[in-house]
């Protein structure tokens, strides 16, 4: 069989999961073995309808108290007691923190190779891979041997999720977990909302960055004003955290947020990689520099040669003008 | 308190991925080379949790010799002493990686200057394989949380948060353990000239390990396709203003 790693909130099923049964569906088909699911935490046993959809045949569930709070030990040790009990050549995670967390613990405690960020699987000996690096600028195609079942993630948002063309009834089975103390030495306490709004950001249908060439913190003042005009808000470069202008929470980017906006305003802002792969999935991206041969003047829909501090400026003028 | 981190020489690409003929590896030829954002936070939390509680930190790396650089980067920032594992010019794959580095830690338990903290980066950002410090933690039956955004560490216990959706969720967890962390943790400071020039001079201490076969076998790296955006000049300064505003209409920003 092929074991899916299956997160849900409270009895919903997390959408990359959706991603990761689909993926490991296919593989299962292509395999011709079962598809089985394993599901952690109080409330796990409402999501058995959901995956049924995807072709899930059987639920493995760990539902005990010990388990109401996220414990990737505890969970490493509840995959390997599934696989222990009913051999599997693969187990497949969703690529979150989550699912990389308890998959490389998986790996980490039976010695296994787990290979991180699939996009595409293809069973046989040995399975052939393809998986992204570099934060999804590179792909690498990979075979990969391994003693027992092969573990893999499955990058957010390269698979589009697909139920089964006919649903399956899915048969319930307790995991047979044990667990000590050591199992459950690094789990959630204490959940926080933070003080900060960190939604604005990801959710924006607008948003205007700001990069090294906004000068200085005063500067985005006037990004700011024209976040306020299109009822956006402001985004930066890792130039910008780094010069201590702005929070890194404010960063788009490879280590910063991913945003999916349908305009971005990229200001002062060279086009690196690494800030790329956090806007790629904006709709239309827009480009203000003064220098016309910066890599973000060839990435955009749309660019603008010239001072952001004459353009937006110009720019915020003419809106006020037509809005007023 | 003893503080470790462990961090890794890659290249710093640009604006474009260029890839070596044979298709292996990322070209590096006309690249520089440093340590990821979240590595940099790693070195910064490591030097001020030593200004505060006193003690020594040590920077340890895998790679080739040429790694020297990075490790002598953190010195410059603070650390107090380097460890260089040799790993020759191969790149190496994550379970090697992890047996290596927790056979330096085990080396300094063995030395009687065992370290209280193990800090990590969440991931390497060139292979991206989001386990090395896990593995690092289960070889030497450590606790470890991941992708930590704050961190305090007293009597003898770490407390970690991260982000899990829009909420911050914590962890707390007895020494010694493994944190690995996220760009966000601090802010680094950027390397003073009399650090740079005392990181020169340090001894940088010289290790070998094994490298194992792991199963996974690279056959190519190969670029994504492009998104496909062909780029519309609207104009230059201000004379594109008008046209700016027509984009802005046209993307149903503005309202018409
Ligand atoms: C592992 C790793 C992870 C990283 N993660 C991130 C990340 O998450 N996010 C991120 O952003 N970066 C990230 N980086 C850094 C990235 O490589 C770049 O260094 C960074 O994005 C550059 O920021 P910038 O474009 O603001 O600055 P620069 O590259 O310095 O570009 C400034 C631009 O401003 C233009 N300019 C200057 N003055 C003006 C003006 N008056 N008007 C208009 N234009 C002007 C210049 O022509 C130039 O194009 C990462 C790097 C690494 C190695």
């Amino acid at each position: 069989m092929i074991l899916c790693i299956v997160e849900h909130d409270n009895g919903r099923l997390e959408d990359q999961s959706a991603e990761a049964l689909t993926m490991a569906r296919g593989m299962a088909g292509a395999a011709g073995v079962p598809l089985h699911a394993v599901i952690f935490g109080p409330g796990g046993d409402a999501v058995a309808a959901a995956i049924g959809e995807y072709g899930v045949s059987v639920l493995h569930l760990a539902d005990s108290d010990a388990l109401a709070s996220y414990a990737p030990v505890a969970w490493a040790r509840g995959v390997i007691a599934v696989v222990e009990a009913a051999p599997a050549e693969a187990v497949v995670a969703s690529g979150t923190d989550r699912g990389n967390e308890v998959m490389a613990t998986v790996g980490a405690l039976a010695g296994l190779p787990m290979v991180a960020n699939c996009i595409d699987v293809q069973p046989g000996d040995p399975y052939r891979l393809s998986r992204l690096r570099w934060a999804g600028s590179v792909v690498e195609d990979a075979e990969l041997d391994s003693d027992g079942p092969r573990l893999f993630s499955v990058a957010p948002g390269s698979v589009v999720p697909a139920k089964a063309d006919s649903a399956v009834t899915v048969e319930t089975q307790p995991v047979p977990l044990s667990l000590s103390d050591a199992d459950l030495a690094v789990r959630v306490l204490e959940h926080m909302v933070p003080e900060h709004d960190g939604a604005s950001l990801v959710d924006s249908r607008v948003v205007v960055g700001g990069g090294r060439g906004v000068g200085s913190a005063e500067g985005f003042a006037v990004l700011d004003e024209l976040a306020g005009l299109l009822g956006g808000a402001v985004g930066v470069s890792r130039a910008v955290t780094s010069l201590g202008w702005r929070p890194h929470r404010d960063q788009i980017g490879q280590t910063g947020v991913r945003i999916a906006p349908d305009l971005y305003i990229a200001c002062g802002i060279s086009g690196a990689i690494q800030h790329m792969v956090g806007c790629k999935s904006a709709r239309r991206i827009l480009a203000i520099n003064s220098d016309a041969d910066a890599p973000i003047m060839s990435k955009a829909d749309y660019a603008v040669a010239g001072d952001l501090h004459v353009v937006l400026p110009a720019l915020v003028d003419e809106l006020r003008r037509i809005t007023a | 308190m003893r503080v470790m981190v462990c961090i890794k020489r890659v290249p710093l690409v640009g604006g474009k991925v260029v890839l070596s003929p044979d298709g292996k590896e990322v070209d590096t030829k006309f690249l520089g080379f440093g340590i990821s954002p979240h590595e940099e936070c790693a070195v910064e939390e490591a030097v001020r949790l030593v200004e505060r509680n006193g003690g020594s930190s040590t920077v340890v790396t895998l790679g080739p010799q040429s790694a020297v650089e990075q490790l002598q980067f953190a010195m410059s920032l603070g650390i107090d002493e380097a460890i260089l594992i040799d790993s020759g010019d191969e790149e190496w794959g994550p379970m090697s990686t992890a047996a290596a580095l927790a056979s330096a830690v085990s080396e300094k338990v063995a030395e009687g200057a065992a370290p209280d903290l193990l800090l990590l980066g969440n991931e390497a950002p060139d292979s991206g394989d989001y386990q090395v410090g896990i593995r690092v933690a289960t070889a030497l039956g450590w606790p470890c949380v991941t992708g930590v955004k704050e961190l305090d560490v007293s009597d003898g216990t770490a407390v970690a948060r991260r982000e899990h959706g829009s909420e911050m969720e914590m962890f707390s967890v007895s020494l010694p353990a493994v944190v690995t962390v996220k760009e966000g943790l601090n802010l680094p400071r950027y390397p003073s000239l009399p650090g740079r020039l005392r990181a020169k001079g340090k001894k940088i201490d010289q290790m070998k390990a094994e490298r194992m076969a792991e199963g996974l076998t690279t056959l190519q790296l190969r670029l994504p396709a492009e998104d496909g955006r062909e780029t519309e000049l609207l104009g230059t300064g201000v004379d594109a203003v008008p046209r700016l505003i027509e984009v802005l209409r046209e993307t149903g920003v503005l309202a018409r």
